[in-house]
């Protein structure tokens, strides 16, 4: 028996006995922080510069081309097919889209997601429930939870259109997918579904940190429940709003399958973003100049708020 | 002598008025009102096209076409759909295809993030803050940005339409996410159980294979199934390089061959997308806690 537990004590620290002398000047420049730092990171920088920075420097040299798919000569074409785009209204109205969308889908579950955290911050009993049950939207693949509002928006059959005349909010059918204005609307919605709960899960977590004393003096001071919200609790929260915001806008720019799946761009291109008119323009059309061009017009955006998103975590850190 | 016990006689503290009082309990009363209600309507919200995506599965086929005029009334439940969606198209071999690419991608995706997040978390050396920048940056780039040059680039190494342009492909996000997520991990470790082992005579590389990765094996774990939920949730570039039916994960599967010119099978559709979610919904039923400790930490604490 007492063997066994002095096995058992010795035995963990075996590996750590010093190697033979040999291997162990072979291997000692390891013993370096910085040669044993770029080793151990390398097979990474081999995959992010292999399948990342090369391909993003290919986008820029396809979109310089009049490179298409199953063609063999590729030629230099300068900057015909940004020009090209600039003055096509297709892609003007894919590029006000993507505005759109990105903008208003942002702001609404920025909102809805600071309503959601303060409505449960005051919860206690079901709290995990809640919980979960908000961030289901999140947490389902979106190309298999936007069916489900594919078979809601159904113009024929849809549930929501049938609450609605219930309510007396609506009379006959609504072209949820079959109209521009509408349709905008229905894939604004199911993106706003799906994100509003990381804002709200996010900014929970920050009220968690907003110091008590600081509420109570104000509820001690006479301040009213939006003053304590407009003058305690929004400043203290505004770094977390601002990294939560930016990561959000990221996402939602390069949002693709709600729209490809729910409408596909239309009707009449009314519902088109850069993502999806690169995919159609570039994969189902085969024309790989263009389609990279198109895609790189989202480069400029999500260059500028990755750079402020690590601005704003760097000073937080700091 | 009868002012002091007069004095003795009096409360010592005037009673609030009553009608504070019952103006006080009332706006708590409305306070709780209007807080059940908001909870009431997200829970509704978030919920219900779950709700109606299972009553739907559910239906028989004759109901589903009288959805417009009784959505709600149900003439009978019925598991035929499952049974069409298991037996009658290909539902289990794109569960297959996503669990063989969640999988695969996932591990080796570990075996290369791993080792960086050590790097990036525990060692100082000239460039580690660019490296780290670049990996956070990458983390961030949207496949939307890149999926036509990757397209090429897939074609070119014969990857085209396979499993294996997956696996690949997804190490693109999966390896810094993981080298992301674990650098903390590794910072926030005590280093002196490392320093100990040093002084014992173990090499760098010795103390981390022996100390510090068994410390973060939690950490190491959860990160492989939050790869493993990326990888299934993935969309754009399953569809952009996997084109014949037999070869595409849950995600691109259900959606394309569902549809029969423009008629949807939708009580399959709905059954589909129900069972294609489960395993993402059982592994966050888990991690839930470590999910949103993990994903907050970075966004609080920064």
């Amino acid at each position: 028996m007492t063997v066994r537990t002095v096995d058992r004590v010795v035995g963990p620290r075996r590996p750590a006995r010093p190697s033979p002398p040999a291997a162990r000047e072979r291997w000692s420049f390891l013993d370096r922080e910085t040669p044993l730092g770029y080793l151990l990171v390398l097979p990474m920088a081999v995959v992010v510069l292999g399948l990342v920075g090369y391909p993003l420097v290919l986008t820029v040299w396809f979109s310089l081309t009049d490179k298409s798919l199953g063609s063999d000569t590729v030629s230099f074409v300068g900057l015909t097919n940004y020009l090209e785009l600039l003055d096509d209204p297709v892609f003007a109205r894919t590029m006000w889209n993507t505005f759109n969308y990105t903008v208003t889908a942002v702001l609404a579950k920025l909102v809805l997601g600071l309503v959601m955290a303060l409505a449960l911050n005051e919860v206690r009993r079901f709290r995990r429930f809640f919980r979960a049950a908000f961030l289901l939207p999140w947490v389902v693949p979106s190309s298999l939870s936007v069916l489900a509002w594919m078979w809601m928006f159904q113009a024929d059959f849809s549930v929501l259109t049938y609450l609605g005349r219930q309510v007396g909010l609506v009379d006959g059918n609504i072209p949820w997918l079959g109209e521009a204005g509408w349709a905008m609307a229905a894939v604004q919605t199911v993106n706003i579904w799906r994100g509003a709960p990381f804002f709200g899960i996010i900014i929970l977590a920050g009220l968690a940190t907003v110091p008590k004393e600081l509420v109570e003096a104000a509820v001690v001071d006479g301040a009213s429940a939006w003053q304590r919200l407009r003058y305690v609790i929004l400043p203290h929260l505004t770094p977390i709003l601002v990294v939560v915001t930016l990561f959000s806008f990221v996402q939602t720019l390069g949002d693709f399958q709600i729209v490809w799946i729910l409408t596909n761009g239309g009707p009449v291109n009314s519902t088109h973003l850069i993502s999806t008119l690169a995919f159609r323009t570039g994969i189902r059309g085969a024309d790989i100049a263009s389609g990279s061009a198109i895609s790189f017009f989202v480069f400029p955006a999500l260059a500028a708020i990755i750079a402020l998103q690590l601005t704003v975590m760097r000073r937080k850190a700091k | 002598m009868t002012t002091v016990s007069g004095r003795a006689a009096r409360p010592p503290l005037p009673a609030p008025p009553p009608r504070t009082g019952r103006l006080l309990r009332r706006l708590k009363l409305g306070r709780r009102l209007l807080i059940t209600v908001t909870m009431t309507l997200f829970t509704v919200f978030t919920l219900f096209p779950f709700v109606w995506m299972a009553l739907t599965s559910l239906r028989t086929g004759s109901d589903l076409y009288r959805v417009a005029d009784r959505p709600f009334s149900v003439s009978g439940l019925t598991l035929e759909h499952f049974r069409e969606l298991l037996t009658e198209t290909k539902f289990l071999t794109w569960t297959l295809n996503s669990l063989i690419v969640a999988l695969s991608a996932s591990a080796i995706a570990l075996v290369i993030g791993v080792p960086a997040a050590y790097s990036l978390g525990r060692l100082r050396y000239r460039g580690g803050a660019v490296v780290g920048v670049i990996v956070f940056s990458t983390y961030l780039l949207p496949p939307a940005l890149l999926f036509i040059p990757m397209n090429v680039v897939v074609n070119r190494l014969h990857l085209g339409n396979t499993l294996g342009a997956l696996i690949l492909v997804y190490l693109t996000f999966l390896v810094p996410f993981i080298a992301w997520m674990l650098s903390s991990y590794f910072q926030s470790l005590p280093v002196e159980l490392a320093e100990a082992a040093r002084i014992d005579g173990a090499s760098r590389l010795r103390a981390m294979m022996v100390i510090d990765l068994p410390l973060v094996l939690p950490g190491v774990v959860s990160v492989f199934f939050f790869a493993f939920t990326l990888c299934w949730q993935e969309y754009l570039y399953a569809l952009t390089f996997v084109r014949s039916t037999d070869k595409q994960p849950v995600a691109v599967g259900l959606v394309n061959a569902l549809q029969v010119g423009d008629v949807f099978a939708w009580g399959q559709l709905m059954g589909g997308a129900l069972l294609g979610a489960l395993p993402v919904v059982i592994i966050f039923s888990f991690l839930m806690d470590y999910y949103l400790s993990g994903l907050t930490a970075g966004a609080v604490k920064g």
